[in-house]
């Protein structure tokens, strides 16, 4: 009774202890505004500062959050992203392993090229070659207006 | 089987809590992992939310008048930490420094130098024939060896400097206070009059903190009259008149003026070797050379072809401003000292160096394409201007050669004038990429432009010898 008594204690100390650590950790970092779409937590970590600032000066303010264009326009594909990112970010900024000046991966840039698409579809039908993503991709858009939402 | 049952229901409840032990065990040992692992990344976030928090400590009092960079690294000991760097050195395909091991003498204590110029390539002796750069020519290395390296010059012993040198082979804006008792436009006229050596016992640092930044609040100043005076004149041949650098210029441009304080062409005016920029018509290399022909300025004579010739400093400023990317507004430091970021600081990269030695932080920063590529790009641009440069050399050289000969079977000065002329054309286009330190890379179009307006005056000059002759011929014929 005593030995099954303890080891339950022990259980429920370490559990709790984890989870407690857990929640407060989770709480003090902000982890519940990275669920939000306020552009200020992208800038949390500070690595973001720049484009943050950028984007506050650029065009797209008025229009659009980090998450307009950073994210695909359904519920499922933006939290799946959001969590994917999130996970990724904080990986590598604390084990302080990212390429620096940051860059966008490639599924990141297909992303965003899919959000200027998504608002200015009407604009650029005319322009879009074929809907063959290998020639799409050739007159991707953030070629020529990388510097829209925020410059770098 | 009574038995059997017995036993089996004796033994199973035995079974079951130590297989509940272990799963007791394990989560709980699992859970204390976990904790341990919370903790770290609590630490670190802790951490990593101090690193925003203060941009700088003050522990020292700056003032107009601390010079030692030492001193004001107590308060920026990463900004410090960079500008110490600049005694790297390192070579690029085309340019950087690469350190030479030397004898030390009593007239030169260095062990270690920059690779000479004039090794590699003896044209530049012909073509600087009798004057002093012809005699020790190196590659310039870091800002940290910038004093040194102007003292122990083997040109210290062909010529006389004057104290004008000073102005950027120093941290000359104490001196400046000193000597001109607060005023440093005063300071700067008196020293520029002293000889080197004198000069020299005034000042104390290579270029310092105090150079380019405002004690109190760090903003970018200029501390350099003759850039003062010479982008004011500037400023009026575009139109703009009584142009105060450290009242107009905004913090970008501010950004490409403090390294064109040094970074330029310019000449020593008068007996009081007054340091100035020729910039009254104009940055272009036309406007400068029309300049020094409306002053009549010469750096020396041709020792074979009597020529009053001029020698290029090193107009990176001038050139830079015909580029692409001062056109589109970028500035010295945006590559030479880029952003960089030391936890949640970003501060400029103060270890001044070729952008090539740096690629991610210089380039990529706004182009969006490989180191690799980008590297490839940048000594395509200088491999072209590179065969271009020695075209025109070879040109030179050859006009050079012509007038000699011209001279020596007795060609009468008038005979002479219009190649001389074509001559020092010549050189200065030339000698205005050859010193200009990039190798085309700050303007690509204007330098490829320049070496064949250099090969066109040259080849008139030939020309103007050869029409010469033969109307001498003719005339002795009749």
């Amino acid at each position: 009774m005593n030995l099954q008594f303890l080891k339950l204690a022990v259980l429920g100390i370490a559990v709790g202890g984890a989870l407690a650590i857990g929640v407060y950790t989770f709480v003090y970092a902000k982890g519940y505004s990275y669920l939000s779409n306020d552009p200020g937590n992208c800038a949390n970590c500070h690595i973001m500062n720049e484009q943050f600032d950028g984007w506050q000066k650029g065009s797209h303010k008025n229009v659009a959050t980090c998450n307009d264009c950073h994210t695909p326009h359904d519920t499922v594909g933006k939290y799946m992203t959001k969590a994917s990112n999130g996970f990724w970010h904080s990986y590598y900024f604390t084990t302080n392993t990212f390429h620096e000046p940051i860059q966008l991966t490639e599924r990141s840039r297909q992303i965003t090229e899919e959000s200027c698409r998504h608002c200015h579809q009407n604009m650029v039908d005319a322009i879009t070659v074929s809907l063959d993503k290998k020639h799409t991709d050739e007159v991707s858009c953030l070629r020529c207006h990388r510097s829209v939402g925020h410059l770098h | 089987m009574e038995n059997e049952e017995n036993t089996v229901s004796k033994k199973a409840p035995a079974k079951s809590r130590l297989y509940g032990g272990k799963v007791v065990v394990s989560v709980a040992f699992l859970a204390f992992a976990a904790a341990i692992l919370g903790l770290g990344l609590l630490t670190n976030i802790l951490e990593r939310k101090n690193e925003a928090k203060n941009p700088f400590f003050r522990v020292v009092e700056l003032t107009d008048d601390t010079t030692d960079p030492e001193v004001w690294g107590k308060n920026f000991p990463l900004q410090y930490d960079g500008y110490k760097k600049t005694v790297d050195q390192v070579r690029t395909r085309f340019g950087g420094s690469e350190a030479v091991h030397k004898t030390p003498k009593d007239s030169d204590p260095r062990s270690m130098v920059a690779q000479s110029r004039l090794e590699e390539d003896p044209r530049l002796k012909t073509m600087w024939d009798g004057y002093a750069f012809a005699v020790d020519f190196r590659e310039e290395r870091g800002h940290a060896f910038m004093l040194e390296d102007q003292m122990f010059t083997e040109r210290q012993n062909v010529v006389k400097q004057p104290g004008s040198c000073i102005n950027c082979h120093a941290s000359a804006y104490a001196a400046y206070k000193k000597l001109g008792g607060g005023d440093i436009v005063a300071g700067f006229q008196a020293l520029n009059k002293l000889p080197y050596f004198e000069a020299k016992k005034e000042i104390s640092h290579p270029v310092a903190c105090i150079d380019c930044h405002d004690s109190q609040t760090m903003a970018l100043r200029i501390t350099r009259p003759a850039f003062m005076d010479g982008i004011k004149a500037y400023k009026a041949s575009q139109g703009i008149q009584n142009y105060d650098v450290n009242r107009d210029a905004t913090r970008q441009e501010m950004r490409s003026y403090v390294c064109g304080q040094c970074h330029v062409e310019y000449y020593f005016k008068g007996a009081d070797k007054q340091l100035t920029y020729p910039w009254e018509k104009g940055l272009k290399v036309e406007n400068i050379m029309a300049y020094y022909d409306e002053v009549k300025h010469k750096d020396w004579s041709h020792k074979q072809t009597g020529a009053e010739v001029l020698k290029a400093q090193h107009p990176e400023f001038e050139m830079f401003n015909q580029g692409i990317h001062s056109r589109a507004g970028v500035s010295c430091a945006d590559c030479h000292m880029p952003y960089k970021r030391e936890g949640a600081m970003k501060i400029s990269d103060h270890h001044v160096r070729s952008p090539l030695l740096n690629i991610s932080q210089s380039c990529q920063t706004c182009h969006s394409t490989s180191e690799a590529e980008l590297k490839f790009r940048a000594e395509a641009i200088q491999e072209r201007t590179f065969n271009m440069r020695n075209i025109a050399m070879d040109a030179l050289v050859q006009l050079i050669d012509d007038l000699r000969k011209a001279k020596e079977r007795g060609a009468t000065d008038e005979d002479l004038a219009a190649a001389r002329d074509f001559q020092r054309k010549a050189q200065f286009y030339l000698d205005f990429v050859e010193a200009e330190n990039s190798m085309g890379f700050h303007a690509p179009a204007e330098a490829v432009r320049i070496l064949g307006e250099s090969v066109n005056f040259t080849r008139q000059g030939q020309l103007s010898l050869k029409n010469g002759k033969t109307l001498l011929a003719t005339a002795a014929a009749h």
